[in-house]
């Protein structure tokens, strides 16, 4: 770890914010060292991200000053901002999706050939010169469409460096990326410290942050609870820093008393969209009382898999049954009545429809049945009733039920749709990537109320990237790699090491299988 | 954002977009060496300076009421049905045909039924492109404008052959009977006053279409999927039904719009020499409106209003009637620019910044 | 800000209010006539743009205040023709056979307007009692056609000539009618190859039809389909064949591609027929204009691109068919190889 030097590059004092109804900011303070990678932490709507775009100008402070490089500053627009060496990564990459790696970067500043005509070569040679300057390898043709979000991300740091910029504004990027991805993220941005670059990384994920980061900065409801040197904490006291109470990164929860099977995989064989075979072979079962995790690197067949017990995708053979009922592609709808209730993977894809308003999503599965609609015409005061009590009940923070879900964060839309499921009296529920993108205080409220279900005596089906999260909810564990369930194996069997063996498809459990030949 | 909404916020923009359309307009009118105070005086005059003016202008909002509601309803399943202007025409035809071949039936069943047949003429058209889309992905824009031609060419070949009015030579349907003529409540003031019931009809179809959208599983669903197809199938709704529905009851509105313009204004099928424009200008209504049923009433009547007026400019004023044209092109422009403009327009975003709640991530 | 933009809005509205009465001043008693134009519109440089010369030169050589408005739709010809009738002109015109219906209704409403329509008449029976404001105006497009047959027929070296029309109905087959009786009184060998576009107003599909004829080996192709034509002389002049203008002088569209041009003096009607309408004693009937009236002729010679030979051939022709020696077939179905044959 490079030592930081001590002369603050940027200091941000006394910034308040205030939207009509919502204090955003309130006298927060920031201050950035030279050289150093600067974690910005908080719950989703804590300030992080209003703080960060008054200082690349797309908002201007009510009140309070910034200083880079010890000199007050007027920050009034993102021109500004980039004139003092301020460069932002969004969260959503504002790339031309047709264009190249090279088009995209010198885009507004191309260099000209006559004085018309844009100079390609002179303009890849740039765009190579500093890739290679900051260790950041791109193919400079390669079209944005064509490349991974990973590889977008690295483009858009490109950008931000070649307009100059010193500080590095990382607005939640490793959100959208794999594990593999982020360890790759993490290299850059050690290395672009290294070269004396400053970074402002935000983010709500703890373990990240402590990996990564000199110094945190916590941010709750507005205002700065502290800056402390990550080695000089740990996850469970920026935990509560961030949500402002001691917070259960692992639900207590008790040992299951499993009943009988009741949802059942048989041999089952589903295509992906390209019609090549995604799921193989999988059988698989889940007791009632108990939460089965299928673990997995992402795109070894869990989404596909998870979509054809839904009712979602076809399977081309196999049985899928629910207490002895056949649900094998069955519509969508008749798997819903048959008590599977769905939390899918992808929630503004699937889960919501973001331009609906939190009633109208509420209903979203039952709009067509009574109470909610009789004879074809709906009936919005009972469904506005209702959706009032699942916020009430869920705590989904929204001013009322009117609101469109695309302005609510991420996790009250998560929460929306947990509300919705859960509140269908399910038998089974299967839960995609249930906590995704949510900050710590919302993956324990899920995570809750996945465990009260399942003390209920439901059965639960939980798909997770998140080994943290598959460990923290199992009481069995089943690892899927390339469209096959290599083992399943009891939570008290299982550590981190050997479900990454299995997941890297190196340890196979199901030696019996491939013994027989089965399915190789 | 939907919280402290005041009702006129979405009236900002197209407010605005109006007043810099007709400003615009007046420059322009300048430079053609027009006066604008007059060109505009003549369009007001011309519209509403007297009952028969306004009565003619009630006849051109009419059509557009339909043909914006046409287009809202497919937009609303995330279709664009540019195939109004061709299911107009159908409906204009089957109207015609059963104006005068179903003579005889007494008026309470006449009427209906020549509706009917305007509508079922303009479903059937809509429902072509929509069964191809639903069926082998043809997108439904290239299907509706081939409809919006084969309508044309086939009404031309309709009234100069089977439907030609054997009492002449000319291109015309014969009259259609007087059971199926839409009452012209004030012809008792003279025959000269056109409007008729059809007006009361566009209202209606207002209320239903916003009680269809709002108030219905059909229109929770059609609307669903206009927004997020994949959710609603993941919801378990049945998205090509929903979009085949949408289609259909777009079409056969365009069509009921033909139907009210042959029952209550023309009484016969005039031959076309070309695209009459009344489904295309409903895109402009409905977007103006922003695909609101009743936001359609009033962007309907603007643009019924700058049509009926971009005549009497001309007649009274001299100004070119591409002038409006052009108005009514800045308006869609900045309308559709909405995100852009509040941008540029100095002191704008200030105002619209006042109306935005805090974003969603703050 | 919102409250200063209601400011500027109500300022406009009010300026749009109080100030038309200065726009709208009396002016000295002279005769006031305007036109409607059907949905073909200005612009067509052929029959619409022909009668806007007339309605000029009412305004440039006499000083006649004219004014006129071009329809959006069918339903529109009832409407404008009462608006112009209401703001008080003496004399409407109706440009085209389409506003027929229109001005029989309008004309009842108006007895002391006067309106006049082109390509139309009604009948004497209308003349006589509910239509004695009118004057129908027609032309003998055969005759002009007739005309522009033979040029072609001298003028093809392939025996491939083209008629293109606008859309299928009596008045334009008359000019098929007079075009093929023409071709076929120099040479019945020729082949002809028709076509009816479906519009008036679309050179896209004039161009494209064209294009096909002279795929087929077509080298003189004329017209009658208003704007639709415009694409055909475009087609002939990016493919060096020869094009034939109708209504109006189109030598102007491209000086080396069009023969000659079927020139339908529309603006000899108008001009002539105001000045009709204007007279005290005024008449309902309908006014027949042929090459004996000199309604309808060929271009001046300026304008002429054929030979002499042909222009001669043409002109001896004309005069036999003035002088009424020769009657041209109206109907297409009328002309046969056989009965033009000399």
């Amino acid at each position: 770890m490079v030592s930081p030097q001590n002369t603050p590059i940027l200091e941000m004092t006394g910034i308040t914010k205030r939207f009509p109804g919502v204090l955003a900011n309130d006298n927060v303070n920031f201050t950035l060292k030279k050289g150093e990678i600067h974690a910005l932490l908080g719950e989703n709507g804590a300030g992080k991200s209003t703080l960060m775009k008054i200082l690349y100008g797309l908002y201007q402070a009510d009140s309070g000053t910034i200083k880079i490089d010890g000199k007050l500053e007027n920050i009034r627009e993102p021109n500004d901002a980039l004139k003092l060496g301020i460069g932002m990564v969004h969260q959503h990459f504002m790339l031309i999706p047709q264009f190249t790696v090279v088009e995209n970067l010198v885009l507004g500043s191309e260099p000209k050939r006559g004085g018309l005509f844009m100079d390609l070569n002179e303009a890849t040679k740039k765009v190579l010169a500093v890739s290679e300057q900051y260790g950041l390898a791109i193919d400079p043709n390669a079209k944005i469409m064509n490349i991974s979000v990973g590889m977008q991300q690295r483009v858009e740091i490109l950008k931000a460096l070649m307009r100059g910029a010193d500080i590095l504004v990382l607005d939640e990027p490793t959100a959208v990326l794999t594990p593999q991805e982020v360890s790759e993220l993490f290299e850059v941005m050690e290395n672009l410290r290294s070269l004396g670059k400053s970074i402002i990384f935000i983010s709500h994920k703890l373990k990240e942050v402590t990996a990564i980061s000199d110094m945190v900065t916590v941010i709750r409801r507005g205002r700065t609870i502290g800056s402390v040197a990550s080695s000089e904490t740990d996850v469970n006291e920026l935990a509560r820093m961030m949500v402002g109470r001691d917070v259960d990164l692992v639900v207590q929860k008790d040992p299951a008393k499993p009943g009988a099977e009741m949802f059942k995989i048989e041999n089952l064989h589903v295509p992906d969209d390209r019609h090549l075979p995604a799921v193989s072979g999988v059988s698989l079962s889940v007791r009632a009382g108990e939460i089965v995790g299928v673990a997995g690197v992402d795109g070894n067949g869990q989404n596909e898999l998870a979509e054809a017990i839904t009712g979602m995708r076809k399977a081309t053979s196999g049985k899928i049954t629910l207490n002895g009922q056949d649900l094998t592609n069955l519509s969508s709808r008749k798997v819903f009545e048959s008590k599977v209730v769905h939390i899918p993977a992808d929630r503004h894809r699937h889960g919501l429809v973001s331009d609906f308003s939190v009633a109208e999503n509420v209903v979203l599965r039952t709009y067509y049945k009574p109470p909610f609609s009789e004879k074809s015409v709906l009936h919005w005061d009972v469904i506005k009733e209702e959706a009032r009590k699942l916020i009430e009940e869920y705590d989904v923070r929204t001013p009322n039920e009117d609101v469109a879900c695309s302005s609510l964060s991420g996790g009250n839309q998560q929460k929306v749709i947990i509300a919705r499921e859960l509140s269908q009296e399910p038998e089974f529920i299967v839960a995609a990537q249930p906590t995704r993108g949510l900050d710590v205080g919302a993956i324990e409220f899920v995570h809750r109320r996945l465990i009260d279900a399942r003390d209920a005596g439901k059965a639960v089906l939980v798909f997770s990237l998140e080994l943290d999260e598959i460990l923290a909810l199992s009481d069995r564990i089943a690892v899927m790699y390339e469209g096959e369930i290599v083992g399943i194996i009891d939570r008290d069997e299982a550590t981190e090491e050997k479900l990454g063996l299995m997941m890297a498809g190196v340890v196979n459990h199901n030696q019996k299988n491939v013994a027989a030949g089965g399915e190789g | 954002m939907t919280t402290n909404k005041k009702w006129w916020q979405p009236l900002a923009i197209p407010i605005i977009a109006i007043i810099l359309g007709l400003l615009i307009g007046a420059v322009l009118m300048l430079l053609t060496g027009a006066n604008p105070i007059a060109g505009y005086a003549a369009l007001l005059r011309g519209s509403f300076g007297s009952a028969i003016d306004f009565s003619e202008t009630l006849i051109y909002i009419n059509p557009l009421i339909f043909t914006g509601l046409s287009i809202a309803v497919a937009y609303s399943a995330g279709l664009f049905n540019i195939g109004a202007e061709g299911q107009i025409i159908v409906g204009m035809l089957a109207s015609a045909y059963a104006g005068y071949a179903f003579a005889g039936l007494p008026r309470l069943l006449h009427i209906p039924i020549t509706l009917l047949f305007g509508m079922g003429a303009g479903a059937l058209w809509a429902a072509v492109p929509g069964y191809l889309k639903a069926k082998f992905g043809v997108h439904e824009v290239v299907n509706s404008i081939m409809m919006n031609y084969i309508a044309l060419h086939l009404s031309h070949y309709l009234v100069t052959g089977p439907l030609q009015d054997p009492k002449t030579t000319l291109p015309y349907s014969p009259d259609i009977a007087p059971t199926a003529r839409l009452w012209r409540f004030l012809s008792p003031f003279g025959d000269h006053f056109r409007v008729n019931t059809g007006i009361f009809i566009a209202i209606l179809a207002a209320i239903l279409v916003y009680w269809l959208l709002y108030k219905t599983t059909t229109g929770y669903e059609i609307r669903a999927v206009g927004f997020n197809a994949d959710s609603a199938r993941y919801a378990g709704m049945d998205t090509s039904s929903a979009m085949a529905k949408a289609m259909l009851i777009s079409g056969s509105l365009a069509g009921l719009a033909g139907a009210v313009q042959v029952m209550g204004v023309q009484f016969k099928f005039l031959d076309l020499f070309g695209f009459e424009g009344f489904g295309f200008d409903g895109i402009a209504v409905a977007l103006v409106a922003k695909n609101n049923p009743f936001g359609i009433l009033a962007s309907g009547f603007l643009f019924g209003t700058l049509h009926r007026g971009s005549q009497t400019m001309q007649a009274m004023a001299g100004v070119p009637k591409e002038t409006i044209g052009i108005v009514q092109a800045v308006i869609i422009f900045i309308v559709a620019m909405e995100g852009l403009v509040q941008g540029w327009i100095p002191g704008l975003e200030k105002i619209t910044s006042l109306f935005k709640k805090k974003e969603a991530d703050v | 800000m919102r409250k200063s933009s209601v400011r500027v809005l109500a300022l406009i509205l009010g300026l749009l209010m109080v100030l038309p009465a200065a726009g709208f001043a009396a002016e000295p008693v002279k005769p006031r006539v305007a036109i409607v134009f059907d949905v073909g519109g200005l612009g067509d440089q052929s029959f619409n743009d022909a009668a806007y010369v007339g309605l000029m030169r009412l305004k440039d050589e006499l000083g006649y205040d004219v004014g006129y408005v071009e329809s959006r739709t069918p339903s529109d010809y009832e409407p404008n023709l009462t608006m112009l009738a209401r703001e008080g002109y003496d004399v409407i015109w109706g440009i085209g056979f389409l506003l027929e219906d229109a001005i029989r209704k309008v004309a009842i409403q108006y007895p002391e307007t006067k309106f006049g329509i082109i390509d139309s008449a009604y009948s004497d029976e209308e003349y006589a009692t509910s239509l004695q404001n009118v004057l129908g105006v027609l032309f003998k497009e055969h005759e002009g056609s007739f005309l522009m047959g033979v040029l072609a027929a001298e003028t093809t070296k392939t025996n491939t000539v083209g008629f293109i029309g606008g859309i299928q109905i009596p008045p334009i087959e008359r000019f098929e009618a007079g075009f093929k009786a023409g071709v076929w009184s120099v040479d019945p060998n020729i082949t002809i190859i028709t076509n009816y576009t479906g519009a008036f107003d679309d050179p896209a599909k004039g161009k494209a039809a064209t294009d096909s004829m002279i795929r087929r080996k077509a080298d003189v192709v004329f017209h009658a389909a208003g704007g639709t034509g415009l694409g055909m002389i475009e087609s002939a002049e990016e493919q060096g064949v020869w094009a034939i203008g109708v209504d109006s002088d189109q030598h102007h569209v491209a000086p080396n591609t069009v023969l000659n041009s079927m020139i339908k003096w529309v603006d000899v009607g108008v001009y002539e027929g105001t000045l009709m309408m204007l007279e005290p004693d005024f008449k309902a009937h309908t006014m027949v204009l042929g090459l004996a009236e000199a309604g309808v002729g060929l271009a001046p010679a300026e304008s002429n691109n054929a030979s002499p030979e042909a222009t001669a051939k043409a002109l001896e022709w004309a005069e036999k068919i003035a002088a009424g020696e020769f009657v041209v077939p109206e109907f297409p179905s009328e002309v046969s190889k056989a009965v033009t044959q000399k």
